[in-house]
C-alpha cells in the first residue's frame, strides 16, 4: 500500500514547530526566508561553497558571524573599502535595510537550515561503503549471522522483540516462493518436516538455489528494471524477437554469473574480447527501448528517445541514482550536472541498433560443422574490385511516394530505409546527372547494422523483394520536357532464385498468386512477381546487386533527369505487423556502357546446396553494434535533440568514482566504471533490490534512487555491510541470497500483532517475518503448480496463454495483432514466458501490477483490487486450474473427503486445514463438488500470499 | 439475472457486507476513498471525448477565408522555418478549408456544416481555437495529451484525478475507458496508464458489447448462487486466517472480493441501456446491443451518474491524410449527434454543472495539402478543442490562429495549460497535486501549465 505514511505524517507535524521557533518577533527578518536568498543571489559566487574570497564563506554561520559588521559596511558602501558585490549590481536599499535589521536584531542564524541546502557533507550513498562492525546486541544467541545483529540492535533500541521462528511448513513455502517463485510440492514439505537434522533448513536452501526455477524467479525482477517486453511499443507495437535476452538473464542467474560480470556483459558484452553469442545477446538490455515506426516519424528523434530511455534504465537499474532530470537541466537536488548526463550519454551514443541471429548451443555446433565442410567444398572467390565504369548517384527521394518510410542518405551515396515500413509502396527516385550517356543502371542492395539481421532488406529476416523497376528520363535543362519511359532490354543479378510463392507472413488477402524469383521478375511488368533474395539461412543476409541494360541509352549533351521507380509490393496486408518485404539499403549507379552485367552468382554444386539446406534457422535478438566512426555527442538544451549545444566527450560525474584507466572511452569503459570496486552505489542498489523482494520494502524504500532525495534507510549500516559483503565475495548473488534466507530475521513468524501494527505497519523494523501478496507472475504460477498443470520447461519463445481475442483487434488495439492461443502444455508455462505486448498488456498480469515495459521499473506497486478478484475467480486459466486440481484430487487424493481436502490443502497451501476450515470446505464439497472447493482455495488470500 | 436470484444475493450481500464493515476497521486505508481537493471545486467528474487521429480544425472550427483564397499556392517560406512535419514536404501547396462555415447560436460561433448537432448547443460550450502541442506523431501526441509528457511512463490525467479525489463509486472503477471507431488509440494502454502512481489509479477498459469488464461473468458451470456461496466461503476462510495472522491486508482482500461481486451486477446494470427511454436513445442515436460512439456517450452519462470520476471515450478515426472530405464527413456523422446529446442530457439532468466535458484530439492538421487534392498532414502548431460544463464559461470562443490556421496568434493554450485548467476546475492547484518519485515531486503539468482564466465561468 502506497498511501499510508504515518511516519512522514508525524514529521510533517514537527516542521511547523521549528518554523514557529524561528519567528519569535514580527519585525525580525527571518534568515532562511529573507536573508539567505540575498546572500545566495549576490554573494555566494565569491563567498560560497566553491570559492571563498578573503576566506569568507557566507553560506556558513561560523565563517560569517564574526564578520557581520564588515559585511554590512561593504554591502552598503559606507566604509573606506570597495562596495560589495565587487563587479556586480549593488544591493537595493530595501535589501540593505533588511540585512541591517537582521544584524541589529541579533543576527539569528539557525544552526539547522529550515529550507534548502545545508552546508554540504557528502551524501552517504555517494561515499563508497565501508564494512561496519556488526553491532553488539543483548540477545546475541538470537542472531544467526551478522544481518541479525544489525536488525536486532535496532529492535532492542526500539524496545521490540523479534518474533519466534515460523513453523517449518510456512517457512518452506516462503523460501520456495522467494527462491523459485513456485510453492513446494507436498512431497518436499513432507521431506522437510521429517528431516530433523541440524542442517535441514540449509539443505532446502541449497536445493532451491540449485533449482533452474531460481533463475526464472530472479530474472523477472531484473527484467522489470530492464523494461523487457516482446513488442516495439508505440502505435505499431510490432512483435519483436528478444526472448534470447530473457533467457540470457535466466541463465546468468542460474549460472550465478558474478553481478559485475552480468552488468558488464549487458552494457558492453559485444566489446569483450572474443565475445560469445551470450555476451552479445546481453546488450539486448540496452535495446529493450521502445521503437516508434508509426507513419511519418523522424527516426533520429526516436533514436534519441531510446537513448534517454537507456540512460534512465542504467540510472534506476544499475546506478541506483536518478539521472533522468539532468537530461533537461542541471539536477536541482542531486549533484549530477546537465553536462554530466551528456558525458555519460556519450558512452552509449556510439552504437548502431543492430540485430543478430541467435542459435542454441547444438545449432552453434552444427553451424561450425557446416562451415568447416563448406570450406573444403567451396572455391575461394576473388574479392570484388570496384569497377571504374560505374558512377554512384545520389537520388532525391519523392516524399509522397515512400508511403511514410524514410530513406536516409548515407555517406556512400546509398539510402537507408528506416521508420515506418509500409507493406506496399513505389518509391520515386530522381537523379539529375551530368553524364552525357547512361546505358546501364546498377541497383545494389547493401547490408547495414541497423537493418534486421543486418539486411539487406527490412523484413524480419533482413530480406526484401523488388516487384518492378521503371525508368524515365528527360533532358536536364528542358523544363517543358515530360519524362519518357525508357525500356529495359536486359537484367542480370548475382542471385536468381527459382520461382517460389511468397511466405504466409506476406499474404495480402488478394487471393492472387504472388511469387518471388529471378531478376526477370522485376522487369516483367507483372506486379505479383518480384525479384527475391532470400537464399535461406546462412546466406540471406549479404549484399546483392542487379544491373539493368537500357534498350536505348539515355543521351543528352547537357545531362539528364532520370527517374527510377522501385516498386515494392511483396509485403503483406497489415502494415501494423511485421509484414513488410522492403529493400533496406539501396544504392544506384549509372554507366554509359549499355551491356554491363551484375557480378556472377557464386558457383555452387548440389553438394554445397545440400549443406546449406541443413543450416539452422535460429532466432534473432536486438543488440547493440559499435560504430566504426564515433557519433558526436552534444549537450542538448532542455533535452531537445533539435537544440544541440556544445560537443561533449565521454566522462563520469565528479561526485562518483573516477573512471578506471582504459584505452578507449567506450561502453566497456562505462561498464567497468559502473561495477568498479570503488563505485559507491551499484552494489548498494542491487542488494537493496534483493532485500526489497524478500521483505516487501527495501532498506532504502526508493529502490530507484539512493541519491539525496531518497527516503532514509531503515538500516543504513546493514545496507553497507551487505554491499561490502557482496563485493568482497566477488559479487556472488547466490551468496547474498543464502545470507538473507538463513538469517533469523528472515525466518521469523510473519503474524501481525496489534502492537506491531500500531508501531510499525510496514514492518520496516523487521520484528516479524514478511507477509505480502506475491508478484503477478507468481499468482499465476501458484495456481498452475498447485493444480499440476504447470509445464516447467525453461526458456524459449514466448507463449500465448488464453486472452480475450478482442483485445488484439481494433477498436481496442490500434492495429490487428496476432495472438494465436498456445496449445497443449504451452498454455501452462510459467507466466514469465507470457508474450508481452507493450500496448496491450496481458490482462491477468496487468491486474496484478506487472509493469508494461514502457520504462524501467525497479519497484512494483502492490495493489489489492476487485479486478484481481474477478481475475482469479473467473479468468479461464484459473478455472482450468481449479478443474485440474479437482480432478487430481479425486484421482490421487485418497479414499475419503477428509483425505482429499488434506491433499488439496497441501498442494495449494503446503499445510493441512484446521478443523473449522475443514468443516467449511467439506460442506462446500458435499454441496457443489470439488471444482468449487478448488476454486475457493485458489482464491484465498493465503494462496497468493507469501507468509 | 432473474428477480429472485437478485433479491437472494442482495440479502446475502447485506449479511456479507456487515461482516466486512466490522473487519474493515482493521484494514489499511482505502487508496480510493474520496478525498477533498485543495479548494471548492466546480467539477466533480470529467468526460473526455478523445478524437484520436487528430481532427482537422480547418474543416470543423477554424474557418480561414485567406487560406481558401490562397488555395494551391505555396506557403510563405518564413512560416516554415524550423517546421517539422510527419509525411509531407512542408513546402507543399496550401489547401483551403473544404466547407463553408456559418455562425450559430447567440454567441455566433463559427462552425462547419458537418456538426449540425453541436451547432444546437454551441452556447453551452467554449471553443478553444488556440491549442498547441509539442508532438506531431500520433502515439507521442496522444501520450502527451494524456500524461503531459511525450515519453511513455507518466501517469495519465485520469489517474492523477483519481489519485487526487478518490472514487465515489463503491461498485464501479473510478476511471473508465471506452473505445470506438476504426482502431484503438495509437498510444495504447499508456493513454490511461497509472505510470508511477499506484496501479489502482489506472483506467479500466470497458467494452460496449459482451462483458463490459474483463472476467466479469462467472465462468461456465458457476451460477450466481455458487458464486455467492463460494465468496462466502472465501470470506469465512479469509476471516479465519486474518484472526490467525492478524494481517489487516486480508480485510482489504475481503473488501476487494465483495466489490468484485457487486460489480458483477452493477456493471451489467450500467451497460443495460434498454432501460433508457426511447427519447433518450434517439437523442444520442444509441442502439442497444450495437457498439458505437453514441452508446459510449450515453454510457458515459450513466457512469457519471453512478459516481465514476473520469470517463474517457476514444474514437480513433480522424487521421485524414487523404479522402479528407469523405472521411471527416463520416466521422462527424458518427460522433456529432451523440456528443451534442451528451451536453443536452447532462444539462437536463443537472449533471452538466459538475461534469466537465472535453472534446478534442492530439493535434491539428496542416493548412498544406498532402497527397492528391484531399488530405492534410499532422500539425502541432494550432488546433481546436471544445469544453463544456463543470465551471467552463459557456458560449465563448477563445484564441485565434493566423490567417492560414498555421500558428496561434492569440490566447495560446498549450496542453499543459489545458491540464492546469482541468485540475483547477476540479479544485486543485496543479502545482500542488504531486507525487514523489525518483527523488522529486512529479505532477501532471510537470514544470509547466497555467490556468486559462478566460475559460472559467
Amino acid at each position: 500500500m502506497e498511501m499510508l505514511r504515518p511516519k512522514l505524517r508525524a514529521a510533517a507535524v514537527a516542521i511547523p514547530l521549528l518554523v514557529l521557533v524561528g519567528l519569535s518577533a514580527q519585525n525580525k527578518p527571518d534568515y532562511a526566508r529573507e536573508i539567505r536568498p540575498i546572500f545566495e543571489n549576490s554573494c555566494y559566487g565569491c563567498h560560497g561553497e566553491k570559492v571563498q574570497s578573503g576566506g569568507l564563506r557566507l553560506d556558513q554561520k561560523q565563517s560569517a558571524i564574526p564578520k557581520l559588521t564588515a559585511i554590512q559596511e561593504r554591502i552598503s558602501g559606507t566604509g573606506s573599502k570597495a562596495r560589495m558585490p565587487l563587479g556586480g549590481a549593488p544591493l537595493s536599499a530595501a535589501q540593505i535595510n533588511l540585512v541591517k535589521a537582521w544584524i541589529d536584531s541579533g543576527a539569528d542564524w539557525p544552526d539547522t537550515p529550515l529550507t534548502g541546502i545545508a552546508p554540504k557533507k557528502k551524501h552517504w550513498a555517494f561515499v563508497p561503503p565501508v564494512r561496519p562492525a556488526a553491532p553488539i546486541v543483548k540477545d546475541a544467541r538470537w542472531a544467526r549471522n551478522p544481518i541479525d545483529r544489525f536488525v536486532l540492535a535496532k529492535l532492542e533500541a526500539e524496545a521490540l522483540n523479534p518474533s519466534p521462528e515460523a513453523p517449518k511448513a510456512t517457512l518452506l513455502r516462503r523460501l520456495s516462493l522467494d527462491l523459485t517463485g513456485l510453492p513446494p510440492t507436498p512431497e518436499e514439505v513432507d521431506a522437510f518436516l521429517k528431516d530433523n537434522s541440524p542442517r535441514a533448513y540449509e539443505k532446502q536452501v541449497d536445493r532451491l538455489l540449485a533449482s533452474p526455477h531460481y533463475g526464472e524467479k530472479w530474472a523477472r525482477q531484473w527484467l522489470d528494471g530492464a523494461r523487457y517486453a516482446d513488442s516495439d511499443g508505440y502505435e505499431k507495437d510490432k512483435p519483436r524477437l528478444v526472448w534470447a535476452y530473457r533467457d540470457y538473464v535466466i541463465n546468468a542467474f542460474n549460472k550465478n554469473l558474478p553481478y559485475n560480470q552480468f552488468v558488464t556483459e549487458q552494457i558492453a558484452g559485444d566489446l569483450l574480447p572474443n565475445a560469445t553469442q551470450d555476451q552479445k545477446v546481453a546488450t539486448g538490455f540496452l535495446r529493450n527501448s521502445m521503437i516508434n515506426e508509426e507513419g511519418g516519424v523522424d527516426p533520429e528523434q526516436f533514436r534519441m528517445e531510446a537513448m534517454f530511455d537507456r540512460m534512465d534504465a542504467v540510472g534506476k537499474n544499475i546506478l541506483g541514482v536518478t539521472i533522468q532530470c539532468s537530461q533537461c537541466h542541471t539536477h536541482k537536488y542531486d549533484p549530477i550536472q546537465h553536462e554530466d548526463y551528456y558525458r555519460l550519454f556519450a558512452f552509449l551514443n556510439n552504437s548502431d541498433e543492430g540485430s543478430m541471429a541467435v542459435y542454441t548451443p547444438a545449432e552453434q555446433a552444427k553451424i561450425a560443422d557446416i562451415r568447416r565442410r563448406l570450406k573444403s567444398l567451396e572455391k575461394p572467390v576473388s574479392e570484388d574490385t570496384a569497377d571504374p565504369r560505374w558512377t554512384v548517384v545520389r537520388p532525391e527521394v519523392d516524399d509522397i511516394s515512400t508511403g511514410g518510410q524514410r530513406y536516409l542518405p548515407q555517406p556512400d551515396g546509398s539510402l537507408l530505409a528506416q521508420g515506418y515500413a509500409p507493406t506496399k509502396h513505389n518509391v520515386k527516385l530522381t537523379i539529375k546527372t551530368p553524364l552525357k550517356s547512361v546505358g546501364s543502371i546498377r541497383l545494389e542492395l547493401l547490408t547495414d547494422p541497423n537493418l534486421p539481421l543486418g539486411g539487406p532488406g527490412r523484413s524480419i529476416k533482413g530480406t526484401g523483394a523488388l516487384s518492378e523497376i521503371k525508368v524515365e528520363a528527360a533532358p536536364m535543362n528542358d523544363a517543358a520536357a515530360k519524362p519518357a519511359e525508357i525500356k529495359i532490354a536486359k537484367a542480370t543479378a548475382d542471385i536468381n532464385l527459382p520461382e517460389t510463392p511468397l511466405e504466409p507472413m506476406f499474404a495480402d488477402k488478394s487471393n492472387k498468386k504472388r511469387t518471388t524469383g529471378p531478376i526477370e521478375f522485376a522487369v516483367d511488368g507483372v506486379e505479383e512477381t518480384a525479384w527475391g533474395i532470400d537464399a535461406g539461412p546462412g546466406r540471406r543476409n549479404q549484399p546483392r546487386e542487379a544491373v539493368f541494360n537500357l534498350a536505348t541509352p539515355i543521351t543528352n549533351e547537357e545531362g539528364s533527369v532520370i527517374i527510377v521507380y522501385l516498386k515494392q509490393n511483396a509485403g503483406g496486408w497489415n502494415s501494423d505487423d511485421n509484414q513488410n518485404n522492403n529493400l533496406g539499403r539501396i544504392r544506384l549507379s549509372f554507366a554509359a556502357e549499355p551491356n554491363l552485367q551484375a557480378r556472377a552468382p557464386k558457383p555452387t554444386t548440389p553438394e554445397i546446396e545440400a549443406l546449406w539446406k541443413e543450416y539452422p534457422e535460429g532466432s534473432s535478438q536486438l543488440v547493440l553494434h559499435e560504430r566504426a566512426t564515433p557519433r558526436e555527442t552534444h549537450l542538448l538544451t532542455r533535452g531537445d535533440f533539435l537544440q544541440p549545444a556544445k560537443v561533449v566527450t565521454p566522462g563520469v560525474p565528479a561526485f562518483l568514482n573516477p573512471l578506471p584507466q582504459t584505452e578507449t572511452l567506450n561502453r566497456l569503459a562505462l561498464a567497468k566504471w559502473l561495477v568498479a570496486r570503488d563505485a559507491p552505489t551499484p552494489a548498494r542498489s542491487y542488494v537493496n533490490r534483493i532485500w526489497q523482494a524478500y521483505f516487501g520494502i527495501g532498506i532504502v524504500e526508493t529502490a530507484e534512487d539512493l541519491g539525496t532525495q531518497s527516503s532514509p534507510a531503515s538500516h543504513p549500516e546493514l545496507l553497507d555491510w551487505l554491499a561490502v559483503e557482496f563485493m568482497d565475495r566477488n559479487w556472488d548473488v547466490k551468496a547474498i541470497h543464502r545470507l538473507i534466507v538463513t538469517s533469523a530475521t528472515y525466518r521469523q513468524l510473519s503474524n501481525v500483532t496489534p502492537e506491531l501494527e500500531a508501531r510499525d505497519p510496514y514492518n520496516r523494523l523487521l520484528a516479524r517475518g514478511p507477509r505480502f501478496r506475491v508478484e503477478s507472475e507468481i499468482v499465476r504460477d501458484i495456481a498452475l503448480a498447485a493444480s499440476g498443470l504447470l509445464d516447467g520447461k525453461i526458456g524459449g519463445p514466448s507463449v500465448n496463454p488464453p486472452s480475450p481475442a478482442f483485445l488484439y483487434l481494433p477498436p481496442t488495439s490500434y492495429g490487428p495483432k496476432v495472438w494465436n492461443e498456445s496449445k497443449g502444455s504451452e498454455r501452462y508455462r510459467r507466466a514469465l514466458y507470457t508474450f508481452r505486448f507493450r500496448s496491450v498488456p496481458y490482462p491477468m498480469l496487468q491486474a496484478f501490477d506487472s509493469p508494461t515495459g514502457d520504462s524501467s521499473c525497479v519497484r512494483r506497486a502492490r495493489s489489492n483490487t476487485p479486478l484481481q478478484a474477478l481475475t482469479t475467480l473467473n479468468e479461464p486459466l484459473f478455472l482450468e486450474a481449479a478443474k485440474a486440481l479437482a480432478a487430481k484430487t479425486q484421482a490421487e487424493g485418497g479414499a475419503d473427503d477428509t483425505h482429499r481436502l488434506n491433499f488439496m490443502y497441501k498442494r495449494v497451501l503446503s499445510r493441512e486445514p484446521s478443523k473449522p476450515e475443514a468443516t467449511e470446505l467439506l460442506a462446500v464439497a458435499g454441496k457443489h463438488g470439488w471444482t468449487v472447493v478448488a476454486r475457493v482455495l485458489l482464491n484465498l488470500d493465503e494462496t497468493i500470499t507469501k507468509e | 439475472m432473474n428477480a429472485i436470484s437478485r433479491r437472494w444475493f442482495l440479502e446475502q450481500c447485506r449479511v456479507g457486507l456487515g461482516a466486512v464493515a466490522a473487519q474493515s476497521l482493521l484494514a489499511a486505508p482505502d487508496p480510493l476513498a474520496p478525498k477533498a481537493p485543495h479548494f471548492a471545486p466546480k467539477a466533480k467528474n470529467i468526460i473526455f471525448l478523445f478524437m484520436a487521429g487528430a481532427p482537422s480544425h480547418l474543416e470543423l472550427f477554424d474557418d480561414k477565408p485567406m487560406l481558401r483564397k490562397f488555395d494551391g499556392t505555396l506557403p510563405p517560406p518564413e512560416l516554415l522555418k524550423g517546421y517539422r512535419s510527419a509525411f509531407i514536404n512542408p513546402n507543399s501547396r496550401l489547401l483551403g478549408p473544404k466547407f463553408e462555415f456559418k455562425k450559430y447560436g447567440q454567441s455566433g460561433a463559427e462552425l462547419t456544416p458537418l456538426l449540425p448537432h453541436l451547432a444546437t448547443v454551441v452556447d453551452d460550450i467554449a471553443i478553444v481555437k488556440g491549442m498547441v502541442t509539442d508532438a506531431f506523431n500520433h502515439a507521442p501526441g496522444q501520450v502527451l495529451m494524456n500524461t503531459g509528457a511525450m515519453q511513455f511512463g507518466r501517469p495519465s490525467m485520469g489517474s492523477w484525478v483519481t489519485y487526487g479525489l478518490g472514487s465515489e463509486s463503491r461498485n464501479l472503477p473510478a476511471f473508465v475507458v471506452f473505445s470506438s471507431g476504426k482502431k484503438g488509440p495509437s498510444g495504447g494502454s499508456s493513454c490511461w496508464g497509472s505510470g508511477f502512481l499506484p496501479t489502482v489509479y489506472q483506467g479500466v477498459e470497458f467494452r460496449s458489447a459482451g462483458d463490459p469488464v474483463l472476467y466479469l461473468s462467472n465462468p461456465e458451470g458457476i451460477d450466481t448462487q455458487i458464486q455467492r456461496e463460494s465468496l462466502d466461503s472465501i470470506r469465512r476462510l479469509n476471516e479465519m486466517h486474518q484472526t490467525a495472522t492478524g494481517d489487516p491486508e486480508i480485510a482489504t482482500r475481503i473488501n476487494s472480493f465483495e466489490m468484485a461481486f457487486r460489480m458483477q451486477s452493477s456493471a451489467p446494470e450500467l451497460m443495460d441501456i434498454t432501460k433508457e427511454s426511447k427519447e433518450t436513445l434517439e437523442l444520442y442515436g444509441a442502439k442497444p446491443g450495437k457498439p458505437s460512439f453514441a452508446n459510449n456517450c450515453l454510457l458515459a452519462r450513466r457512469l457519471v451518474e453512478r459516481g465514476v470520476r473520469f470517463v474517457q471515450l476514444y474514437h480513433e478515426a480522424w487521421d485524414q491524410h487523404s479522402a479528407l472530405v469523405k472521411d471527416i464527413t463520416t466521422n462527424c456523422k458518427d460522433t456529432d449527434q451523440a456528443a451534442a446529446a451528451l451536453i443536452k442530457d447532462l444539462k437536463r439532468t443537472g449533471l452538466l454543472d459538475s461534469t466537465l466535458v472535453i472534446w478534442g484530439g492530439e493535434f491539428g492538421r496542416t493548412p498544406m495539402l498532402q497527397g492528391g487534392q484531399d488530405g492534410r498532414d499532422h500539425h502541432p502548431n494550432a488546433f481546436t478543442m471544445w469544453m463544456a460544463g463543470g465551471g467552463i464559461k459557456p458560449g465563448i470562443t477563445l484564441g485565434e490562429s493566423d490567417d492560414l490556421g498555421f500558428n496561434v496568434v492569440k490566447d495560446k493554450v498549450h496542453v499543459h495549460d489545458l491540464h492546469a485548467t482541468m485540475l483547477h476546475l476540479l479544485g486543485f492547484d496543479h502545482t500542488k497535486l504531486t507525487y514523489k518519485f525518483q527523488g522529486r515531486p512529479f505532477r501532471l503539468t510537470d514544470v509547466h501549465g497555467q490556468v486559462v482564466k478566460q475559460l472559467l465561468a
